[in-house]
């Protein structure tokens, strides 16, 4: 079973719920999929066994073969390639930084002067922090693709296992791709216009997907704007978790949730049942 | 000798436009002949890429000059390729064109 943890709004919540849940239930494995900034490992200082590279397709140039025509440089829709043509000879110059591995390129290149070749463009990590499985995307610094570094996170998924997933914030390409495929999506928010703002699209985005939401209201204290929402809708709300400076002082000192008021472990198992 | 002004506007008179990739206008002026050929920037508006796509226009209209506010460093790699030397100025373009031509 996969549970994903997503919100439109950022610092709602996600990875306080996220690791509240894999620290509550059994034969939890937890993957942070918010390659972008990552942060789940400084609550769980886990023990890294495994890197696994992220590789995304690039085209190399045969260079002897390459009439310097100019049709790849028209053709990307990134603008990634430059063909710069002197005399009868040239040069191929590619952005790598640019270039989403589309391979249109390689494909369509009339001399047929191009490859398939590779860049690395983040890691996944997978260690075990007391005895359940963590598993870490990062995407590199000044990379784009983050959809593709996620993707291959969400690749060490356990069937057998209650998998949860820490989405990065917003609700574009890089949230839908940890949220497609789970089979519950909880929504974090927090009782502000601009909580519930998000969280209408956010909403939507599981809606488009076709995967089951729930809300927890975080930071909870005059929450009537997101119950409207949630009683119009239809959302079960599953959970509220008071606005405490107590539990922001755990969290900046990273000790998770469930860790500092184990109360909270209850709470989880029985969202967990009713997700079920 | 071909010289590329990124420019405000579609004549001499206008400004030199600060920016390189995403200028208003691209204009090709001979200095054997004095004329001049403008381009509207078809990449003013592009998401990424705008100085790439940019610099390839110059170099295929085998310029040896670009004179600019600031090029970004993706279009500096394409125009150094193609041995296009770059002149960062702003101001009048007809008045940088007369003081350009006496050094040159």
């Amino acid at each position: 079973m996969i549970i994903s943890v997503a919100s439109g709004k950022g610092g709602t919540g996600k990875t306080t719920v996220a690791l509240a849940f894999a620290l509550s239930i059994e034969n939890s494995q937890i993957i942070d999929c918010d390659v972008e900034e990552p942060n789940i490992h400084l609550f769980l200082k886990p023990e890294i066994k495994k890197e696994i590279p992220v590789t995304a397709v690039i085209p190399e140039v045969q260079k002897e073969k390459c009439s310097f025509c100019g049709y790849c440089s028209q053709i990307c829709a990134y603008n990634a390639l430059s063909v710069i043509k002197i005399d009868n000879s040239g040069d191929v110059l590619l952005f790598p930084h640019l270039c989403h591995g589309c391979e249109g390129c390689i494909v369509l290149c009339p001399e047929r002067a191009m490859t398939r070749g590779e860049r690395e463009i983040g890691k996944v990590k997978i260690g075990y922090s007391d005895g359940f499985e963590f598993i870490e995307g990062r995407l590199n610094i000044s990379e784009v693709l983050a959809p593709k570094v996620i993707e291959k996170a969400k690749s060490y998924v356990k069937p057998e296992k209650i998998s949860i997933i820490d989405a990065p914030p917003g609700t574009s390409c890089p949230t839908v791709a940890a949220i497609r495929g789970s089979d519950f999506c909880v929504l974090v928010t927090e009782p502000t216009p601009f909580g519930l703002h998000d969280l209408e699209l956010a909403y939507e985005v599981t809606k488009t997907l076709n995967v089951r939401a729930g809300v927890i209201i975080n930071k909870s204290d005059e929450d009537s704007l997101i119950e409207a929402f949630c009683r119009e809708r239809g959302i079960p709300i599953l959970l509220k978790i008071p606005f405490s400076r107590k539990i922001a002082k755990a969290y900046s000192m990273g000790i998770p949730l469930v860790k500092e008021i184990s109360e909270y472990k209850e709470d989880f198992r029985r969202i967990l049942e009713k997700i079920k | 000798m071909k010289i590329c002004v990124t420019s405000q506007g579609k004549d001499l008179n206008s400004e030199i436009d600060s920016r390189f990739g995403r200028c208003s206008y691209f204009i090709f002026y001979d200095t054997d002949t004095m004329e001049y050929e403008v381009v509207e920037n078809p990449w003013k508006e592009a998401s990424g890429g705008a100085g790439i796509q940019a610099a390839q226009l110059v170099v295929s209209k085998g310029v040896k000059y670009v004179i600019t506010g600031k090029l970004g460093p993706n279009a500096e790699n394409v125009v150094t390729a193609a041995g296009i030397s770059v002149i960062n100025k702003s101001g009048k373009i007809s008045e940088i064109l007369k003081e350009i031509k006496k050094s040159l």
